[in-house]
């Protein structure tokens, strides 16, 4: 469905292009050879794997192995539903993503809106907001580790407030909370800033006709900001959501999955035995599982947040 | 991802392209501002209290990464915390140099970065040249495909990537070897041809008048010539914007190296610190390390500020 609008969309657009040239043989030549090397490159590293995915999930692929892979049905499927550790990663990326989602979202809405307004300094605290993003997650995730220690800097703040904080990450009730509270920290700012674009499509002339009209400032949130953002709601919505699907570095990093499988997820799940255990075949099962997932999450939020206005 | 949105009404599309076509209008336009600000007091301590929640921690990893261990914990509990005062030294850095090849680690992502975006902007904005400037019967059809490929997360692909890597041939010095897995290259191809930096290209080509396509082949350029003399020189933008878009995942790449690259001499900088994690823990030299490998991307970020917000906003286009 999502490629044949597209397809539709990008040949429209080339149909209207194509007149002033003259459709010549050797225009044809160049416009291949331009784009063989990209062509070459997307078909060995994005559309092949894209088709081992469906196709060693049904074999018993090893790694490095000396002997061909076998087919062998559905038997990844059936030993992975099997699988108490995958049921945990499973349920584990999505809670993640069912609380980082509205979460983080409505925060970088927050953000964006605090300082999307004519202030002195403005552009310094955006800059501020925003340095979590270009510091990288293994960073932020060895930041945060230090920081959720049980005598860590978090719980020497809280104390401050008379708060005695838990051991974050040695806790299996609050391991999986200490890392969402800590992603959501470090991309806020790279979505605050699509918020930012989006806000700033919103016509003036919407806000000042809504003043004429008497909206106060939750009116004209409610009735020109909210509707004004629909195209970047949907574009947020969907990559926090596939970011959220994919954890994988803070997990890693921060606790292996533990303790007691409270923050497996399914990638991790897929590397442990992917990488570790060499298991390509079982590996790939997780993971083509994983992209039906993120494939049905898509579809199901492009048809939530869907144009209800067009006839 | 942009192929669920793509079909927004023209309204809402165009707007957002005219964005990509022309940055400044990316900065806030300040006359439509401030119409739903909070009421100032409140408001200005909402953006402090912030500055503070995403500040402090990256001040903190600076700050200890000058202080030895016991310092660090005995700070923890007052605002010395944040600022560089007792026993302040580099010991924690000589003790990085001492521990792991840090400058081998630190060129190898050099290397892989650097190639990775130089090539990414030459073999992508060929392609899109190629569909959004020549044109070829199918030209729609290839664009469609490429776009679809963005739903797809790089991480439902990297195991069965990571068997496939260990199968392709290369033609090295060696004449040809089986298996890419420890190799730089390995790091770099894959990564070369991005489906995202071909559909950033192909917007922003299609802003640039047709009519001097037209005016150059009038002269007898042919379409190498207008890509290279014309299209490109007039595509800064969109150069930018795909360069700090690769740069920044090549430069945080974690997962793959993880797996891809077993020897030392070939690791990047991320991957480098799990050495940390395994021997018994000094997190002063964590924050060094850490510190030194932030600190490249910081200081490009606010050289080119403005570029690195303009392309991040710019890859909400897609909505």
């Amino acid at each position: 469905m999502t490629t044949i609008t597209a397809a539709e969309n990008a040949s429209a657009v080339t149909g209207r292009k194509r007149e002033p040239v003259k459709g010549s043989r050797s225009s044809t030549t160049t416009a291949l050879l331009m784009l063989l090397p990209a062509g070459i490159l997307l078909i060995t590293f994005l559309l092949i794997p894209i088709g081992l995915t469906f196709g060693l999930a049904f074999t018993n692929a090893r790694l490095i192995s000396p002997r061909p892979a076998e087919f062998i049905g559905v038997d990844n499927f059936v030993r992975l539903f099997a699988d108490d550790t995958f049921w945990a990663s499973l349920r584990n990326t999505i809670i993640f993503a069912a609380v980082i989602v509205p979460v983080q979202s409505a925060c970088a809405l927050g953000l964006a809106l605090l300082v999307n307004v004519k202030m002195r300094g403005t552009n310094f605290f955006r800059t501020v907001y925003f340095l979590p993003v270009v510091t990288s997650m293994v960073v932020v995730s060895m930041l945060w580790l230090f920081m959720y220690q049980k005598n860590g800097l978090i719980n020497q703040v809280l104390l401050k407030f008379g708060i005695d904080g838990p051991d974050w990450l040695g806790d299996p009730h609050t391991a999986l909370l200490a890392i969402i509270l800590m992603s959501a920290w470090q991309a806020m700012g790279f979505h605050m800033v699509i918020w930012l674009s989006g806000l700033q499509t919103i016509p003036g002339e919407l806000y000042e006709a809504a003043e004429l009209d008497g909206a106060g400032n939750w009116e004209k949130f409610r009735y020109v900001t909210w509707p004004g953002l629909r195209a970047t709601r949907t574009f947020i919505l969907i990559t926090i959501t596939i970011s959220a699907f994919a954890l994988f570095t803070q997990v890693n990093i921060m606790t292996q999955g533990g303790p007691l499988d409270s923050t497996s997820t399914v990638v991790l799940m897929a590397v442990r035995t992917g990488f570790q255990q060499q298991q390509t075949g079982y590996a790939s099962a997780i993971s083509l599982v994983f992209f039906v997932l993120v494939l049905a999450v898509t579809l199901v939020n492009r048809y939530v947040t869907r144009d209800k206005d067009a006839r | 991802m942009s192929t669920a949105t793509a079909p927004v009404g023209p309204g809402v599309g165009s707007d957002h392209l005219a964005h990509v076509a022309d940055p400044t209008t990316a900065a806030p336009r300040r006359g439509e501002s401030g119409r739903h600000g909070i009421r100032k007091p409140l408001g200005v301590l909402a953006r402090i209290v912030l500055c503070l929640v995403f500040g402090l921690p990256l001040l903190f990893m600076f700050v200890s990464s000058f202080k030895p261990d016991l310092q660090i914990f005995g700070d923890l509990g007052s605002w010395k915390a944040f600022l560089p005062v007792g026993d302040i030294s580099t010991d924690n850095y000589t003790g990085v140099f001492g521990r792991v090849p840090f400058a081998q680690f630190m060129t190898n992502s050099v290397i892989i970065t650097v190639v990775t975006v130089v090539l990414g902007i030459v073999v992508n904005s060929m392609a899109a040249f190629a569909l959004s400037r020549i044109g070829f019967r199918g030209a729609g059809a290839v664009l469609g495909i490429i776009l679809a490929t963005l739903i797809v997360p790089f991480e439902t692909l990297a195991l069965p990537l990571l068997w496939w890597s260990n199968k392709l041939p290369f033609l090295g010095p060696d004449g040809f070897t089986e298996g890419w897995l420890d190799t730089y290259q390995v790091q770099i191809v894959p990564f070369i041809a991005n489906a995202f930096s071909i559909f950033l290209f192909y917007q922003y080509f299609d802003s640039i008048p047709k009519e001097l396509d037209e005016a150059a082949k009038v002269d007898g350029a042919g379409w190498w010539r207008i890509y290279r003399n014309i299209v490109m020189p007039l595509s800064g933008p969109a150069v930018a914007t795909v360069a700090i878009l690769t740069f920044l995942p090549m430069w945080n790449q974690y997962l793959w190296p993880l797996m891809a690259v077993q020897t030392e001499e070939l690791r990047p900088v991320m991957v480098g610190i799990d050495y940390f994690k395994q021997l018994n823990t000094s997190w002063g030299q964590i924050m060094a390390y850490a510190s030194m490998i932030t600190a490249p991307v910081l200081i490009l970020f606010v050289a080119f500020q403005r570029s690195f917000i303009n392309s991040i906003a710019s890859s909400g286009v897609k909505g």
